[in-house]
This record gives C-alpha cells, sequence and structure tokens, in this order.
C-alpha cells in the first residue's frame, strides 16, 4: 500500500499543476487586457479591503467578470468529474457519464421550460437544478420498483429510457417556443456556457457541489468495495443498497448545480474521470480528490479557450466534444489496462 | 449579402416611375416564376409571421389566421376580430407546425411567404405549390425590399392601388431616413451593442437579420464577425465598449443599470441603454417584417438626437393608423414606447 501511495505523488503533482497553470492563464488571459500587475494589485487590495490603483473597468473584469467565471469552471469542473468518477465505480463501467441516470436531460428540459416561459435567469437556474434531481428521483424510483437480479443494469438502462423521453419533451418545448427569441436561447443553454457567470450565481454552485463532493469523499473507501460485484460486496458487510443511494444522490446535486449554472457541458464528466485514474490509479481514496483538482484545472483551460479565440463565445459543449474525443480515443487504445 | 442602400432605392425609383403592372396577368415572385394573378382572392394563408404582418397591414380581412395565437396584450394594438383569428401554423422557417390538409381544408386563395431568399426557402414554395395546387407566392423579405414586396401583394390580391401606396410610403420612409444620415461619415456613426437575453450577452453578428435595422443606422460592434445570432462575454463588451446599447429584454434593461459588472460600459455611463418597443411587433428585431419601419424613427432619434427632431408620439400614432388600422390613446402609445407589454 506504501509503495502505491507513494507512486500516487507524481500523479497529483500534475493535477495540481494543470490546475494552478489553468488558474495563472485563466486570470491574466481574456478579450479585456489585464495584466499580472493588476491582478496582483487588485487581488492583494481586495485581501487589505483597500481601493485598488487600477482603471475602474480592470478591476470591475477581474472581480465581477472573470473572477466568478474561473471560479464556477473550476467548480463545474471539478463536480462533473467527482460524480463521473463516482459513478464509472458504482455502476462498474468506464462508459459511464454523470448524466447517465437523466440528470441532465430533466436540468435540459427544466431550463427550456423556464426559457419556454420567459422567467428570469434565477428561475431558469432552479428549474434546471430541480428538474435533474426530479428525472434522477424519478429513474432510481422506476429501477428500484423492477425487480431483478442485476440492479445496477435495470438502474442504467432505466435512466436511458428516461433520458430519452426527457430529450423528447426538451424537443417538444422547442418546436413549440418562439422561434425568434425563444428558440436561440434554449439552442445557446443546451450548448453550455459560462459567459453570463455572475459573483450571484457562485452560492447556488457552491453549496451543493460542496455538500455533494464531501460526502463522496467520506465514502471513499466503501466506494472501492462498491465497485467489486454485488455479493462481494455484500460479503464484505456493506448495506449495497442504501449506499447506492446515497451515492447516486450526492452525484446527482452536484451534476444537478453545475448544469444549472453552465448548461449542458458533456465529455468532462466521462473523460477526465479517466485522466485521473491514468495519474493516480483506481483507489477511490486518491481517484476523487486528484478528480476534483484535474477537472477543475481541466474546464477551466477549455473555458478559457471558449472566451478568448474569437470575439464571439465558442460553445463548450462544443469545444469539450471537439478536445475529449480524441482523448478519449487514445485512453482506449493506451490505458484500458487500468479497468482491467 | 444586404443590396447597396442607393441601388435598391435608385431601383425603386425607376420603377415608381415607370408603368407597372397594373394590367399585368402574372407577378414575378422571388422564385423567378411568373404567377399568375388569381381571378379573387378572399383567403390568404401566411408561411410565417413576416408574411402574416405584411398582409394583416395591406389587406386585414384576407389573413386566414396567424403562425401563433396573438396575446390579449398585442390585440390591443390590432383590429381586435382580425387578431383574434385562429392559429394556423406556419410552414416555412424552423420547424414546420402546419399540417398541409389543414392548409388545404382552409381553402386558401393563395399562401404567402416573406422571408430569407435561397434555394430551400425556393424549393419549398415551388414544391408546395405542386403538392397543393394552391399558389404560393415567396416575396424577398429584406428591408430593403420592403416597397417592392407591397407593390407585388397588392398585385397578387387585387388591390393594386392600395399596394402601392403602402409601397410609396416604406419608399418616402426610407428616403428621408437614409437622406437625413446620408452626411454622417462611418466613422460618425454611433457604436451600438444589441442586446439579447436576460443578461444581455447574446447579440446579432454583422449581417444578421437581427440587427439590419441597427446597421443601416448605427455602427455595429459585432459586425466585424458575421453571422447570426451569438453569445459573446463581457469582457469582450467591455472591450466594444459601445456609445449605445439596444436591447429588446426589458429584465436585462432595468438591471444592468444597477449591475456593477456593467457600469465601466459607456452607453451604461452615460444612461444610453434603450429598451425596444415590442407591441404588437417588434421594433427593431423580429418579427422580420413592416413592424422593423416604424423602429428607424425610433432608432433614428436615440443615434442622431439632433437629426431627428420629430414627435415620435406622432409618428407612432400615424404608424400605427396606416399599418396596425388603430387609434392607439396617448396612455397607450406611452406604454408602447416605455417598451412594456
Amino acid at each position: 500500500m506504501d509503495a502505491t501511495r507513494r507512486s500516487a505523488l507524481p500523479g497529483f503533482a500534475i493535477a495540481l499543476g494543470v490546475l494552478i497553470a489553468g488558474l495563472l492563464v485563466a486570470f491574466t488571459v481574456g478579450r479585456y487586457p489585464v495584466g499580472l500587475g493588476d491582478l496582483f494589485h487588485v487581488l492583494m487590495a481586495k485581501l487589505a479591503g483597500t481601493q485598488a490603483h487600477v482603471p475602474a473597468n480592470v478591476e470591475s473584469v477581474i472581480l465581477q467578470v472573470r473572477g466568478p467565471r474561473v471560479l464556477a469552471a473550476v467548480m463545474v469542473g471539478a463536480a462533473l468529474t467527482v460524480a463521473g468518477t463516482a459513478f464509472q465505480g458504482l455502476f462498474r463501467n468506464p462508459l459511464v457519464s454523470p448524466d447517465i441516470l437523466g440528470a441532465s436531460s430533466g436540468a435540459a428540459l427544466g431550463a427550456v421550460i423556464g426559457i419556454f416561459f420567459s422567467l428570469g435567469v434565477v428561475f431558469i437556474q432552479a428549474f434546471a437544478f430541480v428538474g435533474g434531481l426530479i428525472a434522477v428521483a424519478a429513474v432510481y424510483m422506476v429501477g428500484s420498483a423492477v425487480r431483478s437480479r442485476d440492479p445496477i443494469l435495470v438502474l442504467v438502462l432505466t435512466g436511458i429510457v428516461i433520458g430519452a423521453l426527457l430529450g423528447a419533451g426538451v424537443g417538444l418545448v422547442k418546436y413549440l417556443a418562439d422561434p425568434y427569441n425563444q428558440l436561440p436561447a434554449m439552442t445557446f443553454w443546451l450548448l453550455g456556457s459560462l459567459s453570463s457567470t455572475t459573483v450571484a450565481d457562485l452560492v447556488p454552485l457552491f453549496g451543493p457541489v460542496a455538500i455533494g463532493t464531501a460526502v463522496l469523499i467520506a465514502l471513499r473507501w466503501r466506494m472501492n468495495v462498491m465497485s467489486l460485484p454485488e455479493e462481494e460486496a455484500r460479503s464484505l458487510g456493506v448495506a449495497t443498497g442504501p449506499l447506492r443511494i446515497v451515492i447516486v444522490a450526492a452525484a446527482t446535486l452536484v451534476t444537478s448545480a453545475s448544469v444549472a449554472t453552465a448548461g449542458i457541458v458533456g465529455w468532462v464528466g466521462l473523460v477526465v474521470p479517466h485522466m485521473a485514474r491514468a495519474l493516480v490509479g483506481p483507489d477511490f481514496a486518491r481517484l476523487l480528490p486528484a478528480s476534483a483538482i484535474l477537472g477543475g484545472g481541466f474546464l477551466l483551460l477549455i473555458d478559457t479557450l471558449a472566451r478568448t479565440v474569437a470575439p464571439v463565445e465558442v460553445p463548450l459543449g462544443i469545444l469539450t466534444a471537439v478536445i475529449g474525443t480524441p482523448f478519449f480515443i487514445w485512453l482506449l487504445a493506451s490505458v484500458s489496462k487500468t479497468w482491467s | 449579402m444586404t443590396p447597396d442602400r442607393r441601388t435598391v432605392l435608385g431601383g425603386l425609383a425607376a420603377t415608381l416611375a415607370a408603368p407597372r403592372i397594373a394590367g399585368a396577368a402574372t407577378v414575378k415572385d422571388a422564385t423567378g416564376r411568373d404567377l399568375p394573378i388569381p381571378a379573387k382572392v378572399t383567403r390568404v394563408f401566411p408561411a410565417g409571421p413576416p408574411a402574416a404582418i405584411l398582409l394583416y397591414t395591406l389587406a386585414p380581412d384576407l389573413l386566414l389566421g396567424w403562425p401563433r395565437a396573438n396575446r390579449a396584450e398585442e390585440c390591443a394594438y390590432l383590429l381586435p376580430d382580425i387578431c383574434k383569428r385562429p392559429e394556423v401554423g406556419r410552414i416555412t422557417g424552423r420547424g414546420n407546425t402546419a399540417n398541409l390538409e389543414s392548409v388545404l381544408a382552409l381553402k386558401p386563395d393563395l399562401i404567402l411567404d416573406v422571408g430569407t431568399v435561397n434555394e430551400t426557402y425556393k424549393s419549398l414554395a415551388v414544391r408546395t405549390q405542386e403538392q397543393t395546387g394552391i399558389p404560393y407566392a415567396l416575396l424577398n423579405g429584406e428591408f430593403l425590399y420592403m416597397s417592392d414586396c407591397y407593390e407585388k401583394l397588392g398585385a397578387l390580391i387585387g388591390r393594386y392601388t392600395e399596394g402601392l401606396d403602402f409601397s410609396d410610403y416604406c419608399f418616402r420612409t426610407l428616403d428621408v431616413i437614409t437622406n437625413r444620415i446620408a452626411g454622417v461619415t462611418a466613422a460618425q456613426r454611433p457604436r451600438v451593442y444589441y442586446a439579447r437575453g436576460p443578461r444581455g450577452l447574446t447579440t446579432g453578428l454583422g449581417g444578421s437579420i437581427n440587427v439590419e435595422t441597427i446597421e443601416l443606422l448605427g455602427h455595429n460592434v459585432a459586425g466585424g464577425t458575421s453571422g447570426g445570432l451569438a453569445n459573446v462575454s463581457l469582457e469582450q463588451v467591455l472591450l466594444w465598449n459601445p456609445d449605445v446599447i439596444v436591447t429588446i429584454d426589458r429584465q436585462f434593461a432595468e438591471t444592468v443599470r444597477g449591475d456593477p459588472a456593467w457600469t465601466g460600459v459607456k452607453a451604461v455611463k452615460d444612461g444610453r441603454v434603450h429598451l425596444s418597443p415590442k407591441m404588437p411587433f417588434g421594433w427593431v428585431d423580429f418579427p422580420p417584417s413592416v413592424n422593423r419601419l416604424i423602429g428607424l424613427w425610433w432608432l433614428g432619434k436615440i443615434l442622431y438626437p439632433e437629426l431627428f427632431r420629430e414627435d415620435l408620439r406622432e409618428l407612432t400614432r400615424g404608424f400605427y393608423d396606416k399599418f396596425y388600422h388603430v387609434k392607439p390613446t396617448d396612455a397607450q402609445i406611452d406604454q408602447v414606447l416605455a417598451g412594456r407589454g
């Protein structure tokens, strides 16, 4: 155990390196020019509670625009990756992503309904959050009601089926929406973006993400057992049923909060857990923290690209897919042995 | 993409002077087909919102129904019985909501489509006409072709004189407004940011139909990239630092002044954030039909207050009377101008 523990250190160092590099790059590049010195002055002044001697716009970009967005990107990336890691272990399947139980589809339906009724941003986010929670709760209840030898398989299949139904609901709302005003808003939302993140968005994001992540990390030892076959886990004295509910609930909480803030951001929760596993190995005690750090750094770098490459924002969902797909194929080819 | 203003206006002037399609048996629509003028037109099916509005202004009695049912607030500015006509769906545009069988059941004498002219819509027009046997006229919905649209529509529905009258009105309005800013050089034009969405971070890129009126009068800060609607970051808006912000979103217009993140933008500092009127139809953006004509005066006054000294309330009253066939009260006009509804 000691030997493997020591070997995880370089992995953590890489993950942390990505995050720190991401933070430095993200704070200093952007459409509005902000120098490293300005950043330092503003942050120091903020910590000291004094007025920074920089142009007002620079301070506003750092504290009101770029700052919240950078923090949100880290949180969303960390949340989606932790949820993906937990689900991949729970379902003993490397192809599982956080939206396997319908969290994203439910959130999407909630959001497009909010846009359809021209509600304010806060309500659209609340609808998305609640939509995700309800969808997963429904999947879990239906899945548990079906008696089967393989509860996990039933749960995944139920998630896929209900996800498809919710997808049809999204399609219906889009079909009925005003094509000039609401339809573009829905399309943008479904592609995912952090472009309109404000300071006010951080609290409703941070709360659920912190709670869900804390629960998952607290359960790290038991999650190792949960990734064994059902009978073996039970024979080791783990109450698999209740534990599964807690893991699903925690992962759903973080996923729904992320999706409510950023829209649908695919791929991160599927691909980054594999990167983390390649860095620190499959032990959840190390994998979960590494996933959080690496996921935060990864999405931060992607979001930095999204907001800098053009005057117009590139949707996150598109960038994660373009970057994630080749990476995933490479992973499949090279490190599939970590799963055997 | 946008035709040169002078060419179009010049072309229109030529057609205004020459003997026109009166007496001709056909009208050439945007597909290039010569459509025979139907002997009698009493029922017209609009393929989409721009067509419905154009038809309503010229001949409200012929309108079979609306692509989407109007809301009660909108009906306050339209003829009540026409406004309440049923929802019939749309044939063109994104998502076909009209069923061709129900279109046939309504027994239209003509299907009217006004909007983008490209191969997709041309083929849709030809195919729908073949399928239903009902004449399907596609007219170019670009803003500067409005006069042409009225003239052709008037001929198609047998209201030639009325069509010409509307055509002349549009032509003269465009002529007056474009002449008035003819002396303003490109560099002097106010730099406008068009804000959509509750956070104001969706905008129309260069050449987008959403900013057709804004680009006619001002300089669109997002015009450097061409395209349709897109999301931008607030950093980019700060960098553009627009002189004026025009928005269609009331929530954004109300919150932007108190939003610390936006205080650095020149337009916000100078109090030049303007919420577009939208009753019964939007003044600057959608639906892309003649409803945007009155919006030109509104934009003109916002961008060039010293060049546009007319009383907007009088202009509004006149426009609503002529195009929407209603006489709004002073209170209603105030409501419209405040962007409410």
